[in-house]
């Protein structure tokens, strides 16, 4: 094994995933710990720029909440004047202020009713759609990330962002924050009521709220820190958990079941532990804020009932009051659950933040070119590597100044032990990075200036890894080109000799490949890989490892295809089985990030250099 | 789309929510004295409340009427001290329950994850781990939420109501029958909703489901979304999905908002009701002020309670599909730890295979004994053995039919086939990752049906084609493969073997973290560790998957080198794509057509099987680049 520096053991990978090495450098603890970098205040931005658009239908939802409780809090304003004014009133044989009463409370009963259907369904408009398009940044921002992102913040991550986090903010929005304002609406209501009916009792009860704040501060306070605790506890029992699930082959067949229980047992009992010291915490505060509001109640009570038997105040004022009170206070167990659905949404929202702030470290451009009008009839295009640097952001150079021109048409294949730069080569073609120095040009254009469509119209790659998404065979050969026909479709499959095993599953091409019957090998795996790849229909092709699982036959049967396939375009061919080479206009071996051979196989082969010697120990192992 | 297999099953069967969350009864069975506990406070705290309006009454039609300030201060008192009981239940309520009902979450949690570490092999390729997650943590929210809330309160608030009806009606019976008016249509209204409302929760879940999958397979699959240029397609995808979620989503919330109208405005008709009538009996004087005030007060504090009722159903209702997800997966059949006890459940099945001459094979005592080489049935022996995935249609032809193998002891087999022909799935027979639908295998002379599957694995030592590294340090992912008193040694050696001593380089050497949340190493290093991992423990039966498909020449060479030595005393298969590998092993088999239809040395099978030559036969090996079109010529 050849490690080009000490640090960097194998910096690049055959299959396709650089190794963004990990030592402990301040940028890589970040990822690590799972806190990424958001400047300060990112996430009230984040959570300003969510809601800045449905602003109107925050304020329709807002006047409507403002209707409904006036027509709930004018219950015991009614109370007050029927035992003030209609009793009297009535003994006078006056039933007018009665039938007003009776009315009265009718239409605010229905206006309620029908106010809060009307709440409730536009908040949860509101809410939907800021959810909606919340789960939609992230997923295109994370689709929008470079690969190397990807391979830094693992799927299990960006999985728990896009449903976890945003299920917490669902939580914070469809509870709290309907709470938090019907609560708050409530409250001034009511003060102001109290406030009308009796200045002094209404001053009592406002005054109550200061205890009642200071309590809510410091719930806050500690719940805060138990929240983090358990939002920590639960993402270690979710990797353990996602780790368990997707290894279960090797967890079976190397009895892990109860070394696993064990690790297991661990995280969740700790994830028990601060779950338990959250609904605690509750539990303390439940406990204070009923002391204060009860206490609150009897004073107000005593000193009203003090003044009514003085004849000061009116019977039917206290009556209201007392109503009100109740009201007042029956929505503080509610604050606590909007505190908590607060507390963890903006913990989650502190990392979606986080995670939006990363920006692209490939980006597209701003003002983006096309490709020059292909020079001849045939579909290849010219590739030039001119002056490249690349290193990955942990140090150490892949390649340190690269230069390569690719003539439109020609077949390359490239060779050389692991780490020579192969796979960072087709990479930076690819465009999964770009060089920190230098330019990669197609038919004379900086790939950085060619759109995404363009740019895949341009340079397509075949990696090792065959990926199949749920849908049909057909949909996922269809991937190359959304818009082909059945026919193009099968005609790919044929081409690369896909079309017989795919005739006998269940269903042919409509069978799903998460379905029954399914089970796709490898193997033909990558034969699907390859005939989306044709599909596809690109001027550059590069195929990165890509025949690494299939058998002598079917690699046959691939090669047979690529020289029908890739004549007139130009491809670039990875393989540490020199089979490939053999199909090969071209070839190139690579060694330390520098080309250190370059000619046509036949010339190389007869040589007596590294390809040489490459080839005898190759011949050899064919036996 | 869907993921959840068992959604079908679910829907055509008659739910019930009740019958879903009497399922729950053995994870709450050891805390029932506490929830039972709890239930009861929160009954006294709630009904302590009730209580208060009676001293307002009191106090109006007694000390306030009497102007007697002594009286006043007395029913303050009392409110003071009802106000500070109720607080007090309410908290010990809480208190009870918080440590309790944490753990019934963790302790579900737990179950979950031990069942599903057991569940075959065929049961996690159906399901998409987001699924499963999502069972093991949201659904598990839902329920210890349940606990905690709906269901000590649909309890407490029915007894509540009950109570202060009561109350009103001894005060005032007519009155107390006009506000018990709008009751049954409530409940009507309730009975509704529930099943409505219960139908649109579970597409909600399953479409968060979906969603879940969406979000996974495009952050697995990012390389080929970027390579073809497809993230607009991808979040098309996404944006249907979750536009059809959020619909869901607004029509639940449209059910809750009918709910909550109704809930909201009939009690308050009631109740203004009862004020017109309670005022024309004030006036008439068959009424006191202070019954009134009481009894509005009553009525109020009861809103609450009703109010509830709602978003009580709506919980237990989300409980009870949390419920159904949760026990989809708890009822699905684990694998039984296997052995003497069990019958050997598939040998009956299909016909025997024509050698049944384990006679003399070595039985129980064959562990003690290593390598009982000379016995006739030692060694890895496959007789008749049929194999069909268990979710395959059973009228479907097996994927392998009567395979019959026999690897002597200590002799290394490959085994060779076309892409698609089961080899990887003959190797899973092995170990026991999928039972053999028919036909035997047998260890020694031991059917792998009658051994426990913990002695059976610790048997065999499996390398995966995919080489999955848990999140550990490089040392204890593979020493994984070796029994607990391995040590460094061990480690050594075989990480030599397996040309694995990149592993001593690295920036904490063994010691480094790999897996999700570790160093990520290229794939070829991986499969190197892997290899170590089946390897270190020396076991007696090694099963290699395509062990160095990721390894370029020189590295394959070296392995190989290696490899030979281990093999050497090892009875192994191996499957094989490429004829280095398949030097590795003393003899091929070639698996066509669902049986081993050759079996002999490279060298022979190369001459007598067409077939073993057309596989093995290096593309073009003989010619140049341009007559590689017509294969190798044959």
């Amino acid at each position: 094994m050849t490690a080009p520096t000490a640090t960097a053991p194998e910096r690049e990978q055959p299959e396709g995933e650089p190794a963004p090495e990990k030592p402990a450098l301040a940028a890589d603890d970040l990822f690590d710990r799972d806190v990424l970098p958001s400047p300060p205040g990112a996430t009230a931005v984040l959570l300003r720029s969510l809601l800045a658009p449905m602003r109107a239908r925050v304020a329709l939802t807002t006047f409507l909440l403002l209707l409904q409780q006036a027509a709930v809090q004018a219950g015991p304003l009614l109370v007050a004047y029927a035992i003030d004014r209609a009793v009297p009133a009535l003994r006078d044989d006056d039933h007018g202020p009665l039938v007003a009463v009776g009315a009265g409370y009718l239409l605010c009963s229905l206006a309620a009713g029908a106010l809060q259907y009307a709440f409730v369904a536009a908040a949860a408009r509101v809410s939907q759609d800021v959810l909606l398009d919340l789960r939609g940044r992230i997923f295109g921002h994370a689709q929008a990330l470079s690969v190397d992102f990807h391979e830094r913040y693992t799927s299990g991550r960006l999985i728990s962002r896009s449903t976890t986090d945003v299920e917490s903010l669902r939580e914070l929005l469809d509870e709290g924050l309907q709470e938090l304002v019907t609560v708050v609406l409530s409250f001034v209501y009511i003060a102001a009521l109290l406030l009308w009916l009796d200045l002094g009792l209404g001053a009592v009860a406002v005054a109550s709220f200061v205890p009642l704040y200071g309590l809510m501060r410091m719930y806050q306070r500690r719940a805060g820190r138990v929240y983090r605790q358990r939002s920590t506890a639960i993402a270690a029992v979710i990797v353990k958990f996602v780790e368990t699930m997707n290894g279960i082959r090797p967890v079976r067949a190397f009895r892990r079941e109860d070394a696993n229980d064990a690790d297991f047992a661990v995280l969740n009992r700790r994830h028990e532990r601060t779950n338990g010291d959250a609904l605690l915490e509750m539990a303390r505060y439940v406990v204070g804020s009923r002391l204060v509001a009860n206490t609150a109640v009897a004073g107000i009570v005593l000193w009203g009932a003090y003044r009514v038997a003085d004849g000061t105040l009116a019977l039917g004022v206290l009556a209201a009051a007392v109503l009100y009170l109740r009201r007042l206070y029956d929505p503080i167990d509610r604050l606590g659950m909007f505190l908590n659905s607060y507390q963890s949404a903006a913990a989650s929202l502190e990392k979606i933040a986080g995670l939006l702030a990363q920006t692209p470290s490939v980006p597209e451009p701003a003002a983006p070119k096309e490709l020059p009008a292909p020079a001849s009839e045939h579909p290849g295009r010219e590739v030039v590597f001119d002056g490249v640097r690349f290193g990955y952001r942990t140090g150490g150079e892949v390649l340190p100044r690269f230069d390569l021109t690719i003539p439109a048409g020609q077949t390359v294949a490239v060779v050389g032990s692991t780490g020579a730069g192969k796979s960072t080569l087709a990479k930076l073609l690819a465009r999964f990075y770009d060089p920190s120095d230098g330019r990669v040009l197609l038919d004379g254009t900086d790939l950085r200036d060619l759109a995404v469509p363009e740019l895949r119209r341009g340079v397509v790659m075949v990696t090792q890894e065959a990926f199949l998404f749920s849908g049909t065979v057909a949909e996922n050969i269809a991937i190359g080109r959304p818009e082909a026909t059945r026919e193009e479709i099968e005609g790919a499959a044929k081409a690369i000799g896909a079309h017989d095993f795919i005739a006998a599953l269940p269903d042919g091409y409509d069978t799903d490949v998460r379905k029954r019957g399914g089970r796709i090998s490898a193997g033909q795996r990558q034969l699907v890989a390859f005939a989306r790849a044709l599909l596809a229909d690109p001027a550059v092709l590069i195929l990165d490892e890509a025949t690494s699982s299939l058998d002598i036959p079917g690699e046959r049967a691939v090669q047979r295809a690529m020289t029908t396939v890739l004549k007139g375009r130009t491809a670039v061919v990875i393989a540490h089985r020199l089979s490939t080479v053999e199909i090969a206009d071209r070839v190139l071996v690579m060694e330390h990030g520098g080309i250190v051979e370059d000619g046509t196989p036949t010339e190389l082969t007869a040589g007596t250099g590294r390809f040489a010697d490459l080839h005898r120990a190759w011949r050899d192992s064919l036996a | 789309m869907s993921t959840t297999p068992a959604l079908a099953k679910a829907s055509t069967e008659e739910r019930s929510t009740v019958r879903a969350l009497l399922r729950l009864w053995p994870y709450v069975r050891p805390v029932r004295a506490r929830l039972a506990t709890a239930a009861c406070v929160a009954i006294v705290a709630s009904c302590v409340g009730l209580v208060i309006p009676l001293v307002l009454k009191w106090m109006v039609d007694g000390p306030v009427a009497d102007r007697d300030p002594a009286g006043v201060w007395l029913g303050a008192l009392y409110l003071l001290l009802l106000g500070l009981v109720e607080a007090l239940l309410f908290g010990l309520r809480r208190w009870l329950v918080a440590r309790p009902l944490a753990g019934v979450e963790a302790g579900m949690r737990a179950d979950l994850y031990r069942h599903l570490q057991r569940l075959p092999v065929a049961f996690h390729d159906r399901w998409a781990s987001g699924q499963l997650l999502s069972r093991g943590t949201t659904d598990l929210m839902l329920l210890r939420m349940f606990l905690a809330f709906p269901l000590t309160f649909l309890l407490v608030n029915g007894v509540t109501i009950l109570v202060g009806v009561g109350i009103m009606l001894v005060q005032d019976w007519t009155l107390g029958l006009v506000i018990l008016g709008p009751a049954i249509p409530v409940m009507i209204t309730c009975a509704v909703f529930e099943k409505k409302y219960s139908a649109v929760a579970r597409r909600a879940q399953d479409q968060v489901g979906d969603l879940t999958t969406v979000v996974e397979e495009s952050v697995l699959g990012i390389r080929i979304i970027k390579g073809f240029g497809r993230h607009r397609s991808q979040a098309r995808a996404f944006h249907e999905l979750s536009h059809t979620l959020r619909g869901t989503e607004l029509r639940k919330a449209r059910l809750l908002a009918a709910i909550w109208a109704v809930i909201v405005a009939l009690p308050e008709v009631a109740i203004g009701a009862a004020l017109v009538v309670g005022t024309v009996q004030v006036a008439d004087g068959s009424l006191s002020a202070g019954t009134l005030v009481a009894f509005l007060s009553t009525a109020l504090a009861l809103r609450w309670p009703v109010e509830s009722i709602g978003f009580l159903l709506a919980m237990s209702q989300e409980a009870a599909t949390a419920t159904d997800r949760y026990f989809e997966v708890m009822d699905a059949e684990v694998e039984e730890p296997g052995g003497p006890d069990e019958p050997a459940a598939v040998s009956g099945g299909g016909p025997r295979g024509p050698a049944v001459r384990g006679a003399a094979a070595p039985t129980r005592a064959a562990p003690a004994a290593r390598l009982p080489a000379a016995a006739a049935g030692g060694g890895l022996r496959f007789e008749g053995v049929r194999f069909r995935y268990p979710d395959a249609p059973p009228d479907s032809p097996p994927l392998l039919d009567r395979v019959d193998l026999h690897i002597r002891p200590g002799e290394s087999m490959a085994l060779v086939g076309a892409t698609g022909s089961g080899k990887t799935t003959l190797t899973a027979l092995v170990p026991r990752l999928h039972e053999v639908t028919a036909g035997r295998i047998t260890l020694d002379g031991e059917d792998i049906a009658a051994l426990p599957r913990e002695e059976l694995r610790s048997m065999v030592a499996v390398a995966f084609e995919e080489p999955t590294l848990f999140s550990a340090t490089v040392g204890e992912n593979v020493l994984m493969g070796a029994g607990g008193d391995a040590g460094e040694e061990e480690l050594g050696r075989a990480l030599a073997v397996a040309q694995a001593d990149f592993a001593h380089a690295l920036p904490q050497g063994t010691g480094t973290q790999v897996g999700e949340q570790g160093l990520s190493l290229s794939g070829g290093q991986r499969q190197r560790l892997a290899l170590a991992r089946a390897v270190v423990g020396t076991p007696r039966f090694l099963v290699l998957d395509d062990p160095l498909s990721a390894l370029d020449v020189h590295t394959e060479a070296a392995v190989e080198a290696a490899l030979r030595q281990v093999l050497a005393d090892t009875t192994a298969l191996i499957v094989a794509h490429r004829p280095s590998t398949v030097l590795l092993a003393d003899r091929v088999a070639l698996l066509s057509g669902g049986r081993i239809s050759a079996v002999g040395t490279h060298q022979q099978l190369l001459r007598t099987s067409a077939e073993y030559a057309h596989l093995m036969s290096g593309p073009a090996a003989h010619e140049g680049p341009e007559g590689s079109r017509e294969g190798d010529g044959r």
